[in-house]
């Protein structure tokens, strides 16, 4: 079984919510993206996205802008982050790790060889923010045959039928994108947010993870009444770029903001 | 339709008929081309892709569209026979495309009013552009103006500084002009900021593309906007030189007045084409802006595949043109195909080279081409030599030069 597919069905017997942070790999500097892996875990996060810095990352807000400017700053490249998943993989077997990113990384290095090293090192599930499910054809079949999850969206534009599309390609989980707009931008409505959500729990078992929008213990809580699983990413990139002078303190930040979040959603 | 027309077209039919029923339903132009946006964009572009193809083929909507290209834009733009030039370089003879004289001053403006006519359609109180060079800001804001709609345009903060003139008259126009300092500060930035514009604002907001590329249905719906150019050339050659040309250059960034111009000729296998990209210092120096003549990898950026300059980790390259306008890393995705079928010949013109064909236009037709143009030109001076003058070339004047009277003047160490 696929760790992402264990640790949600673990939850779900325990009757709670995952928490999903998100930290570009190499930001500020590749030799600490480990350590604040593991920091992260100690805070109580269930699974962890690992961003893949991108020269263009069009979805995403200055917070991550900024953060992928720093790590690609620092060289980082994707073959590096399979190194890091390695080393993680080391002292953590349990906890699923989603490469998120945007697509000419992948393209550059080939699908094939993407999905070889991607399953070789540890990677669980793989959610590329600009390739649609319309667009997954070629790489789809390469990740099923690796047991790599594909991951994809849901917007509050997107339509039943849509929805209904995405749903029988998507596994691991459904990440619902709680607003219009980039990362980082605004604080979300969980009123609205269940509203969406309630018509795919129609179409599909998967998990229904929210991201965009959630800033600290007060969001993520809610967030977490209605959902299965609370992702966030700004909010701790931001402590990134705060403590820049002093890279040092930075994993304990990470783990005393997600530690908060934790404490909020089990309460 | 002459007896040589119609054996070529049959000619042509055999050889190149996949390329007219391009891009596929789903938008892809062979493997190039498709619709690679974050999930939330996908609804506008099916919205997009419902409006423009309800519209296409409605007898009232062309009618609406051809009455502004004619009594706003001016066109037909003239075929002008460049006579002096010719006989200097002493081979074919060239006819200038003078898309210069539109309203606005370029091609662009093609594309900017069928996009607006779809905005109006979609009942969207405002618009967002892109903008490299600043002509298709200018074009945009000028729709905007004239239709009352809200205006916000992208442009890289690199391109804002040089190209002053044109975000002072987007300005005067009514429109936002906004800056965008990340990245490379330059037209692929802006496109970034723009989609993120338009990520937010999806409900209100209508985003003109400016070029060939983006996700479907933009590549074929600015084609198809601009190929109006081609259609004219290819029936002003007929009249005026009697025959098909047997080339046509065109310069290419994202590639919208090459493809405007090619576009209508694919089939007439003859018409050799040449699309000439910017060769900045030299593509051996690295700082250029010609993914297609450097061969770069295949790649996806801005919503779709194409031969996009990046390094080996993926990660886009820097570009570097002495034209605003073609300073992008990616290519539209129907270049892509173009190039792989061999259907048109990718080149480059470097910025001395550049230089020299906007000055000797100048001086010997008394024509100011825009930079970008002068691409073409340049190609222009290295193909007319080759051919007899019997020969007719056709070259895209896609744009008229005011815009960069600063950036030359620079070059000449005068300032104002």
């Amino acid at each position: 079984m696929n760790r992402i597919d264990q640790r949600f069905s673990e939850l779900k017997q325990q009757g709670r919510k995952a928490l999903i942070p998100y930290i570009t790999a190499g930001d500020p500097a590749p030799q600490y993206t480990v350590g604040f892996m593991h920091a992260l875990v100690d805070a109580g996060a269930d699974v962890i996205e690992l961003g893949v810095p991108f020269s263009d990352p069009m979805a995403d807000g200055p917070v991550i802008q900024k953060a992928c400017e720093r790590a690609l700053k620092q060289g980082t490249r994707l073959v590096d982050l399979m190194q890091m998943v390695k080393e993680f993989r080391q002292t953590d077997t349990t906890t699923p790790v989603v490469l998120m990113g945007y697509l000419n990384p992948i393209e550059r290095i080939g699908y094939e060889n993407f999905a070889d090293q991607a399953a070789s090192v540890g990677v669980d599930g793989v959610l590329i923010v600009d390739m649609p499910p319309e667009e997954a054809d070629e790489i789809g079949p390469l990740l099923k045959s690796r047991d790599l999850a594909a991951i994809f969206l849901v917007a509050p534009t997107t339509s039943n039928e849509r929805a209904a599309t995405i749903c029988a390609h998507g596994e691991g989980y459904l990440y619902y994108v709680s607003l219009k707009g980039v990362t980082g931008a605004a604080t979300l409505n969980a009123e609205d947010v269940a509203e969406h959500l309630a018509p795919l729990r129609g179409m599909t078992d998967l998990p229904l993870c929210v991201g965009f929008g959630i800033r600290d213990g007060v969001t993520a809580a809610e967030v977490a009444k209605v959902a299965d699983g609370v992702i966030v990413g700004s909010a701790l990139v931001n402590r990134i770029a705060e403590s820049l002078d002093a890279p040092e303190t930075i994993a304990g930040q990470l783990k005393s903001v997600l530690a908060e979040m934790r404490t909020a959603m089990d309460a | 339709m002459t007896a040589s027309e119609t054996v070529s077209n049959t000619v042509l039919k055999t050889k190149f008929s996949d390329l007219t029923r391009m891009p596929d339903a789903r938008g892809h132009f062979g493997p190039y081309g498709g619709r690679f946006v974050s999930e939330t964009l996908s609804f506008a572009l099916e919205e997009l892709e419902k409006t423009y193809f309800s519209l296409r083929d409605d007898p009232d909507f062309q009618a609406e569209f051809d009455y502004d290209l004619a009594h706003y834009v001016g066109r037909p733009s003239p075929l002008y026979h460049a006579k002096r030039w010719s006989e200097s370089l002493g081979g074919a003879q060239i006819w200038l495309k003078r898309e210069d004289l539109n309203h606005t001053g370029a091609h662009k403006v093609n594309n900017t009013i069928g996009q607006a006519l779809l905005a109006k359609k979609t009942g969207k109180p405002r618009i967002i552009a892109e903008t490299g060079a600043g002509q298709h800001g200018v074009a945009s804001a000028t729709v905007a103006a004239r239709l009352g709609l809200e205006c916000d345009i992208y442009m890289g903060a690199e391109d804002v500084q040089r190209q002053k003139l044109n975000v002072y008259r987007m300005r005067l126009l009514g429109a936002r002009v906004i800056p965008v300092e990340s990245g490379t500060r330059t037209l692929k930035d802006a496109m970034n900021e723009a989609l993120r514009d338009w990520v937010t604002n999806v409900d209100n907001t209508f985003y003109i593309i400016g070029t060939v590329a983006g996700p479907h249905p933009y590549p074929l719906l600015v084609r198809d906007f601009n190929a109006v150019v081609g259609r004219e050339a290819r029936r002003q050659s007929l009249e005026q030189i009697g025959r098909l040309p047997d080339a046509l250059i065109a310069c290419v960034g994202g590639g919208s007045n090459a493809l405007g111009l090619f576009y209508p000729f694919v089939e007439d296998d003859d018409v050799a084409m040449y699309g000439v990209e910017a060769g900045g210092d030299g593509v051996e120096t690295g700082r250029h802006a010609a993914p297609l003549a450097s061969n770069a990898p295949r790649g996806v950026l801005h919503g779709n595949r194409t031969y996009l300059m990046s390094d080996e980790a993926g990660q886009v390259s820097d570009t570097h043109s002495i034209s605003a306008g073609l300073d992008y890393p990616g290519v539209g995705p129907e270049h892509a195909l173009w190039k792989d079928v061999g259907r048109v010949k990718y080149v480059v013109a470097n910025d001395n080279e550049v230089l020299e064909a906007f000055r000797e236009l100048t001086h010997m037709e008394g024509i100011m081409p825009a930079l970008e143009s002068a691409h073409a030109l340049a190609h222009a001076k290295v193909l007319a030599p080759t051919m007899r003058p019997d020969q007719h070339i056709v070259v895209n004047l896609s744009g008229r030069g005011d815009k960069d009277i600063m950036t030359v003047a620079k070059i000449d160490g005068i300032e104002f």
